[in-house]
């Protein structure tokens, strides 16, 4: 599995180009022979994604998008080829662009400009997995802001060496790229936690110290670059990863599940942005009854995600026991948050929680 | 007391019967002249150029000659006004002359039923009287049978007492004119553009008749000459006795009485269309009447029992080759004179019959081009080719329009009113008996098969013109599907282009492919786009004439 990561993540930027040549040319040879030209990528949803616990990761079934140049597609059509072209200039140049920027670039197109953000990253989507690649390597970086690290990691970033040990309260900040970075450290394990506060209390307390650990904040559904990091530093050095999150069906469905085996919408390029070896440690429902949390009611669409979840999920269908803990969930019609603990002590998470939980793995969901 | 009641017990009916006494016309025509279309002065002038061009037309269909109009009105100041027509008809001879125009209710047409213009033959005395009233006036008639006749030329008065013809002047004069009529008459009228202006009764009036000329100077000493357009003269349609079916009590009885028939049997036979011997006599048997009978001797009750019988016998239809359609080439080319549109189409349906009289209905339909987008659709009504302006919204005609679904022909159309958009609808009625809601003949009246061959006429036409609105509709889309497409070929172009370092060359020729292959996958479209020179029948000034609103003056002082 490791091995055929590697040999994909060699696709380089010259690699990338190659492929856009390719369809261009394609695309020529079809119009010159007055054919109607067309482009296919892969159907991006869930209901085009499997999912094998041997691959680790929600991989693509092969179903196809095939874009005919119609009336309707036209501009998206012209829209695709002139953001291929881009690519293909910011390459040259060795340059990057956000894609954002991506967004004022189109402004130069006449009609065929984008009318939003929205309809911009909709195109760079297609042409992602119209590729198989991610868009950092047709030269379009996201502007999301990646997750933070504290504890036992010293990262080599080129000539820079930096000691995840020594931010004091503050911490380290994922990158947009990180295929370029080294790790070198002697934690047993990388705790991954939803949010920011808990990352605050947990490093304020130096529990990374005590535990021997790495610990990661995802602040809420995590980004592609916070996925790559926890997954290349896993792999690198052996980790154990264990994720955290609040004890609601979004924590489940879109956190730790994207974080785990990827999504169907990016199922692309799920391989390399997926973290398989993550291991869910909480807050499971059966946690909110062990530990009395307190709760709150779950709302209608909580319930639908849940119902959806068990219906159409390929990872929920596969893990009969988060199918249960789900079915749990939804017959206590209650969530908890990860916070919640405070209302047994503040440092009751870090004192009694997190230790109980890493002693028994039988409380945890794959 | 006593004395009052001895007053009282003499009888109410000798103080009644002084005050009894014969009603003159004169005071007739005041009280039920609403009734005969005089109800206002630019009404009453409408009427008498409606009844003066109506017996024109009639005048030379039963000639079969083309028909030749000249028709003049002149403002002579303070309210008057003076109509002068002429036609080349078959002439009046001598002796009828001052009964035709000077005594009322007198003429051929009222107990022929025939599919002509007039009807009930109260026309043109009605409007002689309406003259004589409002100026004192006489009616001037000149007229020539042949042009070996002398022309014989009257002034003529109404009697108002006796309603008998009274001759102010009468001399035989010259005449170059082989044969015609020409009425002068003077009355007090008023004068008005617009919608339902004597420019417009006229116009449409050559619209429908297709084989007329007609010459018309109006009031502004504007002139205007619709030149026919048809070559044949118009056969007279034929006269046909009545059904019994469409009989009532009244005519029954006076039909009884004024008979030449010895028998009943003959009586029913020869007076009435489709009667045989054998139906004459079961309609006896079912009235139980002797088949023998005198017709004189038959009173009311027998009158009655003789309806009931014919109501209850099957008679056989009668014969609907007396009502003759206009057709649907003459309907179009009508429409395409008065009608910039882009859509034409016209229906002519079998004759059918309503209580016992042949009818048919022709519908035609103009569409798009020039045609107003905006307000409710245009409705041209006619009867036996008279145009009919007053009271449009209560007739036949249009409840047959507004019973149909027009959306469903790709129009649109709010609940139970007229469809809208660019749309003329012409609606002919022809019949030996057209059923009119008032004397004044403006609308027809509800009878329900009348308004099913309507509806029937009108869906048919309404289906082409369906099929014709959604084909546009869909070369529409096609074409701004094709011009968007257009729009963004020269980026893919463009793109390409630079992807694969081509030449400027190459990408033009990527353009030129990528335009052809498209045309090719979507196919030739149909170019609907809307020619007025297509039409050869439109004449500019004629859809004008009569259109223009005098009030435009007004109207900006308002403002």
């Amino acid at each position: 599995m490791e091995k055929k990561i590697v040999t994909k993540n060699k696709t380089n930027k010259k690699e990338v180009m190659e492929e856009i040549t390719s369809i261009a040319r394609e695309i020529h040879k079809d119009i010159s022979k007055h054919k109607n030209p067309t482009v296919s990528m892969p159907l991006r949803s869930l209901s085009n994604v499997e999912y094998d616990p041997k691959e680790g990761f929600f991989e693509l079934k092969g179903k196809e998008k095939i874009r005919k140049l119609t009336a309707s597609t036209i501009k998206t059509f012209a829209q695709t080829l002139l953001l291929m072209n881009e690519s293909r200039k910011l390459a040259k140049i060795k340059d990057t662009a956000s894609k954002r920027e991506a967004y004022y670039i189109s402004k130069n197109w006449g009609v065929a400009a984008f009318k939003e953000d929205a309809e911009a990253f909709t195109v760079m989507d297609d042409v992602e997995a119209m590729l198989q690649v991610n868009r950092e390597q047709m030269g379009f970086i996201p502007e999301e802001k990646g997750g933070a690290v504290a504890g036992k990691l010293v990262i080599i970033d080129g000539n820079d060496n930096i000691d995840c040990t020594k931010f004091g309260s503050g911490a380290y900040s994922i990158p947009s790229t990180v295929e370029h970075l080294k790790f070198n450290t002697s934690a047993k394990f990388i705790l991954v936690v939803e949010t920011s506060a808990l990352f605050q209390r947990l490093n304020n307390h130096k529990y990374w110290d005590s535990s021997n650990c790495i610990i990661v904040a995802m602040g809420g559904v995590p980004t592609r670059a916070t996925r790559r990091f926890v997954r290349r530093l896993a792999d690198d050095k052996k980790l154990a990863v264990y994720v955290f999150t609040d004890g609601d069906p979004y924590g489940y469905l879109n956190i730790y599940r994207t974080f785990k085996v990827g999504s169907g919408n990016a199922a692309h390029i799920n391989e390399f942005f997926c973290v398989p070896q993550a291991e869910f440690l909480g807050v499971t429902p059966q946690d909110i009854i062990d530990y009395k949390l307190p709760t709150h009611d779950l709302q209608e669409q909580d319930l639908k995600r849940i119902k959806d979840g068990i219906k159409n999920d390929p990872f929920v269908q596969h893990h009969k026991k988060w199918e249960k803990a789900l079915e749990q969930m939804a017959k206590m019609k209650k969530r908890s948050e990860q916070q919640a603990f405070a209302s047994s002590g503040l440092n009751y998470v870090l004192t009694d929680y997190l230790p109980n939980k890493l002693k028994d793995k039988s409380t945890w969901l794959p | 007391m006593k004395q009052m009641m001895e007053k009282k017990l003499k009888p109410k009916a000798h103080e009644l019967a002084q005050k009894q006494k014969e009603i003159s016309v004169a005071e007739f025509f005041e009280k039920n002249r609403h009734l005969l279309g005089f109800d206002s002065p630019k009404k009453s002038l409408m009427t008498t150029v409606k009844e003066a061009v109506d017996n024109a037309l009639d005048a030379c269909e039963e000639a079969e000659v083309l028909p030749e109009i000249s028709l003049e009105i002149i403002d002579m100041q303070n309210n008057r006004y003076r109509m002068i027509i002429e036609d080349n008809g078959p002439g009046i001879v001598k002796k009828q002359i001052p009964n035709i125009f000077a005594k009322l209710l007198y003429g051929s047409k009222f107990h022929a039923l025939r599919a002509t213009r007039g009807q009930q033959g109260i026309g043109i005395s009605a409007a002689a009287l309406y003259g004589q009233l409002t100026t004192g006036r006489p009616i001037k008639i000149t007229s020539k049978i042949s042009p070996d006749d002398p022309a014989y030329y009257y002034e003529l008065h109404i009697n108002t007492l006796t309603n008998q013809p009274e001759i102010i002047k009468e001399e035989q004069v010259e005449w170059k004119k082989n044969q015609g009529t020409r009425i002068e008459l003077d009355m007090e009228a008023s004068y008005q553009k617009g919608p339902q202006s004597v420019d417009e009764y006229i116009k449409q009036t050559a619209i429908i008749n297709s084989h007329a000329t007609i010459i018309y100077t109006n009031p502004k000493a504007e002139q205007f000459i619709f030149t026919r357009v048809a070559k044949e003269p118009i056969k007279i349609p034929k006269e046909i006795k009545p059904h019994p079916y469409g009989i009532e009590i009244g005519v029954m009885i006076r039909m009884l009485k004024s008979t030449q028939t010895k028998t009943l049997q003959q009586f029913l036979t020869t007076e009435f269309s489709r009667v045989t011997v054998n139906v004459a006599k079961e309609i006896c048997d079912k009235a139980i009447v002797a088949n023998n009978s005198k017709p004189e001797s038959l009173d009311r009750s027998f009158a009655e029992k003789l309806i009931k019988a014919i109501r209850e016998t099957k008679i056989m239809a009668p014969p609907t080759d007396c009502v003759q359609p206009i057709g649907e080439e003459l309907l179009e080319k009508g429409l395409k004179k008065e009608v910039q549109a882009e859509f034409y189409t016209s229906v002519s349906r079998n004759a059918s019959v309503y209580r016992g009289n042949p009818f048919l209905i022709e519908v035609g339909i103009a569409y798009g081009g020039e045609l107003t987008k905006e307000g409710t659709c245009r409705v041209l009504r006619f009867a036996n080719k008279v145009p009919l302006m007053y009271q449009q919204s209560a007739g036949a005609i249009q409840k047959a329009i507004t019973d149909i679904n027009w959306r469903s022909y790709g129009l649109s159309q709010s609940g139970g009113s007229l469809p809208q958009g660019p749309l003329v609808i012409l609606v002919h009625m022809a019949s030996v008996w057209v059923p009119f809601t008032s004397e004044s003949k403006e609308a027809i009246a509800h009878y329900d098969e009348i308004i099913k061959e309507m509806k029937l006429a009108l869906q048919e036409a309404g289906r082409k013109l369906g099929l014709y609105v959604r084909k546009k509709k869909r070369v529409g889309e096609e074409l701004k599907k094709r011009s968007y497409m257009e729009k963004y070929i020269p980026y893919v172009a463009t793109a390409l282009g630079e992807l694969l370092d081509l030449k400027k060359d190459e990408q033009t020729k990527i353009e030129q492919d990528l335009a052809e292959t498209l045309e090719h996958v979507r196919g030739e479209v149909e170019d609907l786009t809307f020619d007025p020179s297509k039409n050869e029948e439109y004449d500019e000034t004629l859809a004008k004439f009569g259109m223009e609103d005098e009030d435009g003056e007004e109207n900006r002082d308002e403002e």
